[in-house]
């Protein structure tokens, strides 16, 4: 009872916050989309992203490979396969039909998302829900931490992002890049379903 | 009162029902869904105040756009750390709150 009337007073200072919040004094969307140019992204939530505030975007790919590091760790070693789903006729023909057009749909947010809403993560998102469908039907091979491909395959996208970055030359590669971060996202987010699954 | 209004107060409500959930509920994984609907509501206020003054400002938006993929890290990670509390011992709550 004390907590429920707890929580309606913090919904009500919150709400009195909000109501009472003085209006922006600096408008950030003119200065974006004056300067966007200078990103190579024309959209301007892209152009935020991988341009003004790259060290944001940086480190976000750091923390998600940090959780797939961590959930590597906490599963102990011993990589343990879920066991493996009965067949499922309805499950086998969705994932036919739905994995090739999502793959497809990743390809297109990812190349649209310099000039219209879109982008790796939308794209990696997009493809790692394809992933994660297979996983469930069965059709994807054991996800182990020790492979050193798919350590390389997470670290991709951190690892080219860092390159590029520090070459100063994250205009000129936009879409590389990008590519290479949907990929290690996709796989990053696979990888954590699979370990939280198991 | 305008739509990105609406928006921001939607989510401060939100944020008070994750809130009441995260310390109301014992059992972890609603101590994790609630940090999620907590999450959820603190992004629709950022959505929601970046808009009220005009088009949307794109900065707001980009770190909600990194904001999500944190919660999920965060929250794939809490998934796996309380199977594995579950594994070690058995119970769903801290023991602090298991009640008498």
């Amino acid at each position: 009872m004390i907590l429920a009337l707890g929580a309606a007073a913090l919904a009500a200072i919150l709400v009195w916050a909000i109501l009472n919040a003085p209006p922006p004094d600096v408008y950030l969307r003119e200065q974006v989309l004056r300067e966007a140019a200078v990103t190579g992204a024309a959209h301007p939530v892209t152009a935020v992203l991988l341009g003004f505030r790259a060290w944001d975007t940086l480190l976000e790919i750091a923390v998600l490979l940090l959780a797939i590091l961590g959930a590597a760790a906490a599963a102990g070693g011993e990589p343990r396969r879920p066991a493996p789903p009965p067949h499922d006729p309805v499950l086998s023909a969705l994932v036919n039909a739905l994995v090739p057009v999502m793959i497809l749909v990743a390809g297109y947010l990812l190349w649209a998302g310099t000039k219209q809403p879109g982008g790796a993560f939308q794209a990696g998102a997009v493809l790692a829900a394809a992933g994660v469908l297979l996983g469930l039907a069965g059709a994807l091979p054991a996800l182990d931490p020790e492979r050193p491909a798919l350590r390389l395959w997470l670290a991709g996208g951190l690892a080219l992002f860092l390159a590029v970055f520090l070459a100063g030359a994250l205009a000129g590669a936009l879409l590389a890049v990008e590519a290479a971060l949907t990929l290690s996202i996709a796989a990053t987010l696979v990888a954590l379903f699979a370990s939280a699954r198991q | 009162m305008s739509t990105p209004l609406v928006y921001a107060l939607a989510g401060a409500a939100l944020f008070a029902i994750g809130f009441y959930a995260l310390v109301a509920r014992a059992h972890l994984l609603r101590k994790v869904l609630a940090v999620n609907v907590m999450t959820s509501g603190a992004f629709f206020v950022l959505v929601g105040l970046a808009q009220r003054a005009g088009p949307p400002d794109p900065v707001p938006h980009a770190l909600v756009l990194t904001g999500i993929v944190i919660a999920v890290s965060a929250t794939a990670l809490a998934l796996v750390l309380l199977r594995r509390y579950y594994d070690a011992s058995g119970a769903t709550t801290l023991e602090e709150d298991a009640g008498p």
